[in-house]
């Protein structure tokens, strides 16, 4: 079942630069376990939507299958959503954003239907550079199928059913960085001041924008021998220079704190700050960024932030040489050539 | 020995090895029979390997029309000692066999029963040639030249059509003029020209064309208004997307900033180029796929969400025989029930049957309006003899009144004069609903896409009730869906009679041709083309007035006829099945044959029951 979340507001709420409320960009309520880490994520993705004061129906939100995949019916209400099949968003997506590049993408996806069924098309939708965002929701299991290990879980790692995973790890960050991604970020989802403004990072990207977000699931794998639990994130997280995100029409000078190590100016003009807590790399370089993703596996630790950001994206509609004017808005007058280019054919085949 | 003496009535098949230039060639010597005025049907046998391996190029010379396999081969000119063997055995009694002699035949192969004609093609281009590559090109232009002194063709015809086909390469036009003269010099100082069988000019190709049909697809892409192409290249597909690539290049760039009104992107699999038609297609673009057989099986899963979503999908199977390491380039129409029945839960899908290049260019560009109007997919079913082969066929022709039909789509205007916007509800009574693109408006039309687990307001449910109206809805928008795809070709014989073919695809020419001989045997039949799945009425009071429907089709399992005995009432003892499936087109002896043996009073067991009596199928 689902529910329409009551339209009454109180009315001193905060309102964006479009006049709206945070509930404008609500979905439906969530049927998820109480405590899953994904309602989290849900609540990131409303907050870092209604802060940058995005038109809603200007945004469309893509899944695959999961518990994940089901999160976009619980948030932005006022978007087209499609949970299409079990690993292959990124495919519907890439069709998608070919017919109309003037919308936001939002995938949506688990690291079940990530990083097994999905595998080749995440790394495809990758190398091609895809302007869009996708937000894996990590729990190390698949949470809808009632908690198998999923390929991101842990070696070594249990989960509710006590059999400790023997296989190796599939890091989607380590993946992504091999595979050429232009943004690439870790958080996880009981940290939203952290996991907020690298959402509103990853949207102000253009191209194809990663965020890994640890998301433990709390019927499955939040026991004491898993390393997706709420408490082995927590303690074993380390985070990377923090982040601010000042959207483009806000003045800069509106930085909280001075002293940032990288200010990057993204595609659409918003400014990324990032100051240098933890940063013991350069997320602005690839080579950087992956020798501290080796170096926190090394230790043991899970590295969180934005871990890489390729300021000279070029995304796939740059490279197709699409026109600028989104392809679904072309007329018949411009797609048909007319009679009289068949006649000179039919001349030619005789 | 009686030679066969024949005027403009033929079979010719060149014997050559792949990746040896032979193409161009062989081409050129059927077009100059098409300009002639001799309705001629060319086609490749090739082998899934990109050199060394033998191919084929049969032709067939028919002034009554013919454009099916006939069977048999009357002449052979064979340029591969690796097929020879099997090259000779093939040929009619009377037939004639042209080889080059450079070296000299086997003994063992020497046929008394046909006429063998030597030319010494390798010496001839050692001779007069230094260069490797060119011996080797221009020794396939010099039997094109013997051929016209061999078989009276008109040397001017062939040396115009040189002339066009390199034009803006004029410094090749010479020396490929040069070769044919040296076959042509050759033949008539050493032979009888012509031989028995020969060509005539004559005036039976009207203002007939000569296209392959993939590219009619690929052009009908292109008229039908696709901006997105994803796919995955498989034989005999491929050149249906380079075919819209090669004519988007011309027509679809943006002539103010030079960027290009389309995008083709080529996927990692299948099923991320038919995950990227649905997200298209949902996203208000027209979009398509073009893929084979294997293809087809692994967009399955997608197929079945996009018929439950209902979201317009076009794709373009260009049938093959078997698996990847079956026949994979050579001819069958053997997905019928694959793509029919694609997928899980219940589904059907549209499926249409084009059997000309001509027909592959109006279906192609109409499969885009049918998959808007009707919000389901569309699946063209071709095949590589169609796709792969230049066919003689009507001229393209596009009416420029019309109009595209982009279906039942809302704007924001609609939006805001409507109480509710319901995707899936039935406000029309024809089972088709209202779709809305992403973005339209700010606040109305945006609903949740996902297959069955949803009410008629797109909102999520599980309940029984739900899924089973809906599904009883998909049902009835198939009554729909009849309405509005192609009704069959129905030919009757003239007299009266209780039987019939039917036969769809490239089955056709052969078929009519089968009719014909029939028709001499004093058998009568009438006939019908089927032309798309769902089958419109029209099938059905054809089968209905016939007692017995000789249903004819290029695939093991008689899919045509289990889809028709799915859909209908009809058993097994009016249905009677003319198969073929050795990964040639059918040919029209082939079927005459099976007919007979199908007939009362012969002696002859029919293929399938042979099969089931040896205990290996049990089709009946
Ligand atoms: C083709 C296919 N195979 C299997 C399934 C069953 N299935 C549904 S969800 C799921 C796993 C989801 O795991 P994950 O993506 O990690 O999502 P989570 O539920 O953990 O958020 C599986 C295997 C399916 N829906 N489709
Ligand atoms: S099963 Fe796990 S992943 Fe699924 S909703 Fe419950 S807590 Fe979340
Ligand atoms: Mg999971």
């Amino acid at each position: 079942m689902s529910y329409q979340i009551p339209k009454f507001r109180h009315p001193g709420l905060p309102v964006n630069e479009l006049g709206y409320t945070k509930a404008a960009y609500e979905g439906s309520i969530s049927t998820l376990c109480a405590g899953c880490g994904h309602d989290s994520i849900s609540g990131a993705i409303v907050r870092a939507c209604h802060e940058l004061s995005l038109e809603p129906h200007k945004i469309a939100k893509l899944s695959g299958i999961g518990c994940s995949s089901k999160t976009p019916t619980y948030f932005l209400g006022k978007s087209h959503g499609f949970n299409s099949v079990h690993g292959r968003m990124p495919s519907v997506v890439t069709g998608a954003a070919m017919a109309n590049r003037d919308l936001l993408y939002l995938g949506v996806s688990g690291d079940g239907d990530t990083a097994s069924i999905g595998m080749g098309q995440f790394t495809h939708v990758i190398r091609r550079n895809l302007n869009m965002v996708y937000i894996v929701m990590n729990n190390g299991c698949y949470g809808l199928t009632k908690g198998q290990d999923s390929a991101t879980a842990d070696q070594g790692s249990a989960g509710k059913k006590g059999d400790v995973n023997p296989f190796s790890a599939i890091d989607l960050c380590s993946t992504a960085l091999q595979m050429g991604a232009t943004f690439v970020a870790r958080s996880f989802s009981g940290d939203k001041e952290q996991l907020v403004p690298l959402i509103k990072a990853a949207m102000s990207h253009r191209g194809f924008a990663l965020i890994d977000v640890i998301s433990p699931c709390v019927t499955f794998n939040n026991t004491p021998a898993s390393t997706k639990s709420y408490e082995f994130v927590r303690e074993h997280a380390e985070a990377t220079g923090t982040v601010d995100f000042v959207p483009m029409r806000e003045e800069i000078t509106t930085s909280s704190r001075p002293g940032a190590a990288y200010e990057v100016t993204m595609h659409d003009g918003s400014v990324l700050r990032l100051y240098e807590d933890a940063g013991d790399f350069n997320p602005l370089d690839r080579r950087s960024a992956m020798m501290a993703m080796m170096n926190h596996q090394h230790d043991g630790t899970i590295l969180t932030g934005l871990i890489y950001l390729n300021k000279n994206s070029r995304d796939l509609h740059d490279v197709l040489q699409t026109s600028h004017r989104p392809l679904n808005q072309l007329e018949e007058g411009e797609l048909c050539p007319g009679n009289k280019m068949l006649v000179n054919i039919n001349a030619s085949l005789r | 020995m009686k030679r066969l003496e024949s005027v403009n009535d033929f079979v010719i098949k060149f014997a050559n090895v792949n990746g040896t230039g032979s193409a161009s060639a062989n081409n050129l010597f059927a077009k100059a029979l098409f300009r002639m005025g001799l309705p001629v049907s060319p086609k490749n046998i090739f082998p899934s390997n990109i050199q060394g391996l033998p191919t084929w190029y049969e032709v067939r010379v028919c002034e009554q029309g013919y454009l099916g396999r006939r069977g048999g081969v009357d002449i052979i000119l064979s340029v591969n000692p690796q097929s020879m063997a099997q090259d000779i055995r093939e040929i009619e009694p009377g037939g004639y066999f042209i080889y080059d002699s450079t070296k000299p035949l086997d003994l063992r192969l020497v046929r008394n029963d046909i006429t063998t004609i030597g030319l010494p093609l390798t010496r001839i281009c050692n001779e007069k040639y230094k260069d490797p590559r060119q011996r080797q090109l221009f020794k396939n232009v010099i039997y094109v030249g013997a051929l016209a002194a061999l078989l009276d063709m008109d040397f001017k015809v062939l040396t115009d059509l040189v002339a066009d086909q390199f034009k803006g390469k004029e410094k090749l036009i010479l020396p490929n003029i040069k070769a044919l003269e040296l076959g042509h010099q050759y033949a008539k100082e050493n032979f009888d020209c012509p031989i028995g069988i020969r060509v005539k000019a004559a005036d039976k190709v009207g203002d007939k064309i000569l296209l392959d049909g993939n590219t009619a697809l690929g052009l009908g892409a292109i008229y039908g208004g696709a901006t997105v192409a994803a796919w995955y290249p498989i034989t005999p597909s491929t050149s249906v997307v380079d075919a819209f690539e090669k004519y988007a290049r011309r027509v679809r760039i943006d002539p103010g900033t030079g960027r290009r009104n389309y995008a083709i992107v080529q996927a990692e699999d299948e099923l991320a180029a038919i995950g990227m038609v649905i997200g298209a297609s949902w996203n208000g673009a027209r979009a398509f796929t073009a893929t084979s057989g294997p293809g087809l099986s692994l967009m399955s899963e997608f197929l079945g969400l996009a018929y439950f979503a209902e979201i317009p999908t076009v794709l373009f199977d260009v049938q093959r025989a078997g698996p990847s390491t079956g026949m994979p380039t050579r001819t069958q129409q053997s997905d019928v029930l694959a793509a029919a029945y694609a997928s899980h839960g219940d589904t059907k899908h549209v499926l249409l049957f084009p059997s000309t290049p001509k027909e592959c260019f109006d279906f192609g560009a109409h499969a885009f309006d049918l998959a808007e109007r009707l919000q389901t997919p569309i699946i063209l079913l071709t095949d590589l003899d169609l796709g792969m082969n230049d066919n003689m066929s009507d001229p393209l022709a596009w009416d420029d009144s019309r109009e595209y039909d982009r279906g039942k789509v809302l704007t924001a205007a609609d939006l805001d004069n409507m109480e509710r916007f319901g995707r899936y509800l039935d406000s029309d009574g024809d089972a088709i609903c209202y779709r809305t693109y992403p973005g339209t408006h700010p606040e109305k039309g945006a609903y949740f896409t996902r297959g069955t687990s949803r009410d008629e307001q797109a909102v999520y449910t599980e309940k029984g009730e739900e899924y089973e109206q809906n599904m009883l809805r998909l049902l009835q928008k198939w009554d729909t869906i009849k309405e509005h795809v192609p009704r069959p070709e129905i030919i009757p014989c003239g007299k009266p009679t209780d039987m019939a073919v039917l036969y769809f695809g490239t089955s056709e020419a052969s078929s009519r041709e089968a009719v014909d001989y029939l028709a001499r045997d004093g058998i009568n039949l009438d006939a019908m083309r089927v032309r798309a799945f769902p089958f419109n009425q029209e099938v059905e009071d054809f089968i209905d007035q016939h007692e017995r429907v000789f249903v004819i089709e290029q695939n093991r399992d008689a899919q045509l006829r289990t889809l028709l005995m799915a859909e209908f009432e009809f058993g097994p003892d009016k249905l009677k099945s003319v198969l073929c499936f050795d990964g040639t087109p059918v040919s029209a002896r082939n079927i005459r044959k099976q007919i007979l043996e199908h007939l009362p009073g012969n002696n002859v067991t029919p293929l399938h029951r042979k099969i089931r009596a040896n205990g290996v199928g049990e089709r009946a």
